[in-house]
């Protein structure tokens, strides 16, 4: 009977390094804001807390896209345009439609382009870095024709007052961010799409031998990135009140940093959304607390380009990650 | 005689339909193929045509190099900062240093810690943009005496009637395509490339490969920024970003896979041509400027595309 208890015990024990093993950015997490309520005596307030979380919401909703289209073992670097045209079209449809059509629309824009970028990949056989690079020039250059070159400006400001819903300290962009990530963590494990992910992405071949329709699936997962990525820009459209052509500029690169930070490899075939939650809250906290130390923009820069090597370096270390490129 | 059309399309279509592209817009514009004009694009593409030599190496190997636009900017601020410190000759021999270690720093990391490349160089971005605003505090740079230095002969001199940075690209490229064509580098380049792992049991150190491959790209970029600084006659803080993309679009324009193992440097020296030429040719047709960017989009799309259903025999995959 002891027995039974103690090796149920190590299980358990077992069972937490494991995880911790996996998912060691919850502990790195950990130790930064520990670092922070240290350093700061205005970080470890509820004010601070909820903020962080509304700052780190809008890269957030943008990695839960690029996880499921990771995981996949492919990658989506189109994101940051494709949020500066939903947000320019919920904007600057809204006077001769009102507000919800434009909103519905700038969404609209976002699967339908997703939709393309998932559609290239899948019948051409092409890299999607390739196919999502030209995205990115390609639909930065229809918003840049679309604006005029000009910021829009919101007419009906009571626009900007929909997300100002708050529970306590959470928002409403950041209780979407975390609605949003559950969803599809549910879909990752317990719907027959979420398994076909993570084969496609470990065994593209195998998948396919399975039955699973690759082609198609890939498309729905570029077009759920797309999708995030127009609730994103809208979202900060309503933030703003204006739609800018440069909105959301290298934010595809912030929100791969966060995924990576996560654990996720870009070899496919693993991560889940705990892993991208964790590093896009360690973004957000690293961002957040350096700021509050009155640090330079630079060394904003230059830390987080050493925690992410140092985080690659980790999983490696860790998990024994093999393939070099 | 045996002319096999069928063949040479598959090589030479995206030539072909570069060329046929070029007599269209010369057909419907009197400035686009004079002189003048050419040489002006061929200016225009030498900066982020130095930068792609060194990125084809890189890619080549199946890796890639996503650090270069904020090197430049670091590199250019470096050589101009310095240019007004210490002279023209020691600011360049910096530059070239600095180049020449990031590039090693960048290829410690993938090829002997063998970090994924992908995100090392993505870090490096940001690192290297940090380090920038660190070094230059936030300001601009100029150069001083801009009008009586000889420095200015990288950016704005001319040779021959040629503008020297065209001279240096093609020169680069000509250096580069021999490196690679006729070395026992350039052959391991290809292996590591085609199969990471045979090229290991033929007895190529896919190490030190891959880490020279990083130094070439540091390198190149800091002859880049060499001419920056020169043509510009001084640096913003932000003077490379989004390089990274418009060399990388450039070098897999000309057909360079991804996947490493098969591409060139005169398909780089095409692709990243196509691109000035192209941009070039719309503004002269009176599109509005951003809508070569769209076009950018479908002519990468297309390229690759048919290069890949070339390769493979059929279209779609």
């Amino acid at each position: 009977m002891t027995d039974m208890v103690s090796t149920q015990k190590k299980n358990v024990v077992h069972h937490v390094v494991s995880w911790l093993l996996r998912n060691h950015i919850w502990v790195f997490l950990a130790l930064t804001m520990a670092v922070f309520s240290f350093a700061s005596p205005y970080f470890l307030t509820l004010n601070n807390i909820g903020n962080i979380l509304t700052q780190g919401a809008f890269i957030g909703i943008l990695a839960i896209g690029m996880t499921m289209v990771m995981i996949d073992g492919e990658i989506d670097l189109s994101v940051g345009a494709i949020l500066a045209l939903a947000s320019a079209l919920a904007i600057g449809l809204q006077d001769h439609m009102g507000t919800w059509p434009a909103v519905f629309l700038g969404l609209m824009s976002g699967a339908a382009l997703g939709f393309v970028n998932g559609s290239l990949v899948a019948l051409s056989g092409m890299h999607s870095f390739i196919v999502t690079l030209g995205g990115l020039i390609g639909i930065r250059g229809i918003v840049f024709v679309y604006t005029g070159e000009n910021a829009l400006m919101v007419q009906d400001f009571s626009y900007t007052e929909i997300p100002e819903i708050y529970i306590g300290p959470l928002s409403l962009t950041a209780m979407l961010f975390f609605a949003l990530a559950l969803f599809f963590q549910w879909v990752l494990t317990s719907t027959r799409h979420g398994r076909e992910t993570y084969a496609v992405g470990d065994n593209i071949e195998a998948a396919h031998d399975a039955g699973i329709n690759v082609k198609r699936h890939k498309i729905i997962n570029f077009t759920i990135c797309g999708t995030m990525a127009a609730v994103c820009g809208i979202l900060l459209s309503m933030r703003l009140g204006t739609a800018e052509p440069n909105a959301g500029k290298i934010w595809e690169l912030w929100t791969i940093i966060a995924v990576v930070l996560g654990g996720i490899r870009l070899t496919g075939g693993f991560g889940s959304m705990w892993m991208t939650i964790g590093g896009v809250l360690t973004l957000a906290v690293l961002r957040n607390g350096l700021r509050l130390l009155n640090t330079p923009n630079y060394v904003e820069l230059m830390v987080m380009g050493a925690v992410l090597v140092l985080a690659l370096s980790l999983d490696k270390l860790l998990n024994h990650q093999e393939d070099g490129r | 005689m045996n002319f096999d059309l069928n063949a040479m399309l598959r090589r030479h279509g995206l030539v072909l339909a570069f060329l046929v592209f070029l007599v269209g817009v010369a057909l419907n514009t009197d400035a686009f193929l004079t002189p003048g004009n050419i040489l002006d694009v061929l200016r225009q593409v030498s900066i982020t045509g130095m930068m792609a030599l060194g990125v084809t190496f890189v890619v080549l190997t199946g890796r890639l190099d996503l650090s270069v636009g904020s090197m430049l900017t670091l590199l250019t601020v470096i050589v101009v900062d310095q240019h007004n410190i210490s002279g023209p000759f020691p600011a360049i021999v910096m530059t070239l240093i600095a180049g020449l270690a990031i590039g090693a720093f960048n290829g410690l990391l993938i090829g002997f810690v063998r970090l994924n490349a992908l995100i090392v160089t993505l870090a490096m971005l940001s690192f290297l943009q940090g380090l920038v605003l660190f070094y230059s505090g936030g300001s601009n740079v100029n150069v001083q005496n801009a009008q009586s230095t000889w420095f200015a002969v990288f950016g704005r001199g001319n040779f021959l009637g040629i503008p020297v940075p065209v001279i240096l690209f093609l020169l680069g490229a000509v250096v580069a395509g021999l490196v690679l064509q006729f070395t026992t580098f350039g052959r391991r380049v290809y292996g590591v490339g085609g199969n990471e792992t045979a090229s290991i049991f033929s007895g190529i150190d896919a190490r030190w490969t891959v880490f020279w491959t990083y130094v070439i790209s540091g390198f190149t970029t800091a002859i880049a920024a060499v001419i920056m600084g020169s043509r510009v006659m001084g640096a913003q803080n932000t003077i490379g970003q989004g390089y990274e993309l418009t060399v990388l679009a450039g070098v897999i324009l000309g057909g360079t896979s991804m996947l490493g193992g098969s591409g060139s440097i005169w398909r780089t020296v095409i692709g990243i041509s196509m691109l000035g030429f192209i941009q070039n040719g719309l503004l002269l047709l009176g599109f509005p400027y951003y809508v070569q960017w769209l076009v950018t989009w479908a002519v990468i799309i297309i390229a690759v595309w048919i290069d890949l259903g070339a390769k493979r025999g059929r279209i779609f995959a």
